[in-house]
C-alpha cells in the first residue's frame, strides 16, 4: 500500500501520557485510534507544562531566551540560549526548552540543519521534535535530519526521529524500516507517530515483522512485545496468532502461548525480564 | 566507594570496561579530547571527535549508569601540524555545550612556538567561555616544560585555581603545587605513575586540590586504576572521607566551576519514557 505524505495539523510531538504502571497493552489504543506519539501539544502546552518544572531562576532564564529569540530570531544571540539550555534548565527539562527557542525563532530549514549538523545528540533530537510546529514541517525539506538521526545508534535519537514529522514525510520503505529498527533498538512503538495510521493494511510491513520473528525464534531469541503490537495493526498476519515475546526455545511459538490465555500475559513477560540495556544490535 | 575519573578516553575502550568501571564504583568521568595515535589530517576529522564526544560516548556511558563529560581542545599532539590548526577557529561553537566542561588537554608536548600560541589562545578561550583548562604537562623534558607551561599560566587571565596541571609526579609536583593550581595524577600500568608512587606523594602533600585518574586511552593502561588508588589509600590508613575527596568530591569541584558538570544521571533517569533522557533504554511502558 502507499502512503500519501498529507500533512496532518493535529499531530503533535510525543508526549508523557502514559507512566508504568499504568494498565498494560490490552488497554492500549485500539488499531482504529491514535497512538500515545499523536497526542496533539503545542508549544503552549509544553510551556505551560514547563512551567511547573522549573524554578524561578530558570523560568526567569527561559522567559528571557523566548524574548531574545522573537526579538532577533536571524542573529546568532539566541542559539547560545540553545545551547546552554542544559545548565540553565536542567538536562530532562532542556529538550522541551529547545523545541519552544526553535518556534519563538521561527526557525528555517537552513537554520535548522545547521542547528542539527553542529549539534550534540539533546540539541539534534530537540530540532527533530521541533518540526511539527515549523513552517519546515510542512514540508520534505528537513527529511535529511531525519534520515541522519535513523542512521544512529542513539535511542534517544532514533525515537525522535520517527516522530509525527516522519509519520507524515518518511516514504514507504524508510518508514518501514524506521519501525523495524525501533524493534531492534528497543525503543518502543508509542514512539512511532502515525503507526495505526500507517501500519493498516501493509502487507510489506507484516511480512518484515513476521521475518524478524522468524530470525529471532530460529536463534532461541525474544521477540520484542511491540513486534506483535505492529503486526496486529497491519491486519496481516502470517502465522494468524501471536509471536511468544519472551521465546527460549528454538522453536516458533506453541500452545503456551494460548495456554497462558492471551498475548498480554506474554508481552507482560517480556517487560519483566527486559534487560537493563537494550539490545545492542543495529 | 564512588569514583569519578577526571581523565579517560572512553572512545578507545569496550563496553567490558564499561561494565567493570562500574562495578568498581565509577560513576562520572571526563573525556578529554586528545590525539588518536594517528595523526589527523583535516579539520573535519576534529569535529567528527568532537561529535561524538557529545553525542554517541555519553550514550554508551549512559546505557552503562556512568555520567559522561568532555573537554574540548586543539591538543598537544597536533598543534604543531598547520593542517589542523583552522580547529582553533571552530572551537568556539562547541566550547558553549552543555557537556564541555573544560578546554583541554592543551599544553606542550614538543615544545615548539605552534604549541605556544595554540597553549596561549586556547587559555584565552577558557577565559571567555567561563571554562577551567585541563593542561597536560610533556611526558619529554617534563620539569622544562611544567616551568615553561607556568610561564604561560601567569601571562595569561585565567586564574590557577581554574588550572589543572595534569600527568604529574615525583619530579614536578612540588613546582606544580606552588603554582595554586590544581594537581593531577594519572595511575599507568607501566610509566607515568603506579598506586603505590601516588599513596607515597598524598602522604606528602595530602589530599586538598589532588586529583587521581586513569587516562586510560588505546595504549597500555588499565581504567580500573582510580579504583586501585582508592584500595591503596585505604590500606595505607587513608580514612573513607580523604578518598572520598581524592576520587570524588575534588573533581566534581575542579570541573564543577564550568557550572555544566551534572555528575549524578539520576535526574535523566527520571525522564518520561518517550522522552529525550536513558529512561528510554529500559525497554519501554
Amino acid at each position: 500500500m502507499v502512503n500519501s505524505p498529507v500533512p496532518e495539523p493535529s499531530s503533535g510531538v510525543p508526549r508523557p501520557s502514559a507512566r508504568p504502571g499504568a494498565p498494560g497493552p490490552s488497554a492500549e489504543a485500539p488499531a482504529t485510534g491514535p497512538s500515545r506519539a499523536e497526542v496533539p501539544a503545542t508549544p503552549a502546552d509544553i510551556e505551560a507544562q514547563l512551567a511547573g518544572s522549573l524554578d524561578g531562576k530558570s523560568s526567569s532564564w527561559l522567559r528571557e531566551a523566548l524574548a531574545e529569540a522573537e526579538r532577533a530570531p536571524g542573529e546568532a544571540a539566541w542559539e547560545l540560549y540553545f545551547a546552554s539550555a542544559g545548565r540553565h534548565c536542567g538536562r530532562t527539562a532542556a529538550g522541551d526548552v529547545r523545541v519552544l527557542l526553535l518556534h519563538a525563532a521561527g526557525a528555517g530549514t537552513a537554520t535548522l540543519s545547521r542547528l542539527y549538523r553542529q549539534g550534540t545528540a539533546a540539541e539534534r533530537a530537540a530540532v527533530l521534535r521541533a518540526l511539527p510546529y515549523l513552517p519546515t514541517g510542512a514540508t520534505p525539506e528537513a527529511l535529511p535530519l531525519v534520515e541522519d538521526a535513523l542512521r544512529a545508534n542513539d535511542t534517544t535519537l532514533v525515537a525522535a526521529a520517527v516522530g509525527p514529522y516522519a509519520g507524515v514525510h518518511l516514504d514507504p520503505h524508510g518508514w518501514r524500516h524506521a519501525v523495524l529498527k525501533c524493534l531492534f533498538a528497543g525503543v518502543p512503538l508509542d514512539a512511532v507517530a502515525g503507526l495505526s495510521r500507517r501500519a493498516r493494511g501493509d502487507a510489506e510491513l507484516a511480512r518484515m515483522l513476521g521475518d524478524f520473528a522468524h530470525e529471532r525464534t530460529a536463534a532461541g531469541r525474544h521477540v520484542p512485545a511491540d513486534l506483535n503490537r505492529a503486526l496486529r495493526l497491519t491486519g496481516h498476519h502470517p502465522e494468524g496468532r501471536p509471536y511468544a515475546a519472551g521465546t527460549t526455545g528454538a522453536t516458533e511459538a506453541t500452545g503456551t502461548t494460548e495456554a497462558t490465555g492471551t498475548t498480554d500475559a506474554a508481552e507482560a513477560t517480556d517487560s519483566a525480564d527486559a534487560p537493563v540495556h537494550p539490545p545492542e544490535e543495529f | 566507594m564512588r569514583i569519578f575519573d577526571p581523565h579517560i578516553h572512553m572512545t578507545s575502550r569496550t563496553t567490558d570496561d564499561y561494565t567493570a568501571m562500574y562495578e568498581a564504583g565509577v560513576r562520572a568521568l571526563v573525556e578529554p579530547s586528545f590525539w588518536l595515535g594517528q595523526p589527523r589530517t583535516s579539520p573535519g576529522s576534529f569535529y567528527d571527535y568532537f561529535d561524538s564526544l557529545l553525542g554517541w560516548e555519553p550514550f554508551r556511558a549512559a546505557q552503562h549508569g556512568i555520567a559522561h563529560h568532555c573537554t574540548i581542545a586543539l591538543n598537544p599532539k597536533e598543534a604543531g601540524d598547520a593542517r589542523c590548526v583552522p580547529v582553533l577557529d571552530e572551537l568556539p561553537r562547541y566550547l558553549v555545550k552543555d557537556g564541555v566542561v573544560a578546554v583541554g588537554e592543551i599544553g606542550y608536548d614538543s615544545m615548539t612556538p605552534a604549541e605556544d600560541t595554540a597553549l596561549a589562545a586556547q587559555l584565552q578561550l577558557a577565559a571567555d567561555h567561563g571554562l577551567p583548562a585541563l593542561v597536560h604537562t610533556p611526558h619529554r623534558d617534563k620539569a622544562a616544560g611544567l616551568r615553561r607551561t607556568l610561564d604561560v599560566l601567569r601571562e595569561s587571565v585565567l586564574p590557577p585555581e581554574r588550572v589543572l596541571l595534569d600527568h604529574l609526579n615525583e619530579a614536578t609536583v612540588d613546582e606544580a603545587a606552588a603554582s595554586g593550581c590544581w594537581l593531577g595524577f594519572s595511575i599507568y600500568p607501566d610509566t607515568k605513575m603506579d598506586e603505590q608512587r601516588m599513596v607515597r606523594l598524598l602522604r606528602l602533600h595530602g589530599t586538598q586540590r589532588v586529583l587521581v585518574n586513569s587516562a586510560a586511552d588505546w595504549g597500555r593502561s588499565d581504567p580500573l586504576k582510580t579504583r586501585a588508588v582508592g584500595d591503596a589509600m585505604l590500606d595505607a590508613g587513608f580514612t573513607d572521607d580523604e578518598v572520598d575527596q581524592v576520587l570524588w568530591r575534588n573533581p566534581v569541584a575542579f570541573y564543577g566551576q564550568s557550572g555544566r558538570l551534572e555528575p549524578d544521571l539520576s535526574e535523566a533517569s527520571a525522564a518520561p519514557p518517550t522522552y529525550e533522557g536513558n529512561s528510554i533504554l529500559r525497554g519501554g511502558e
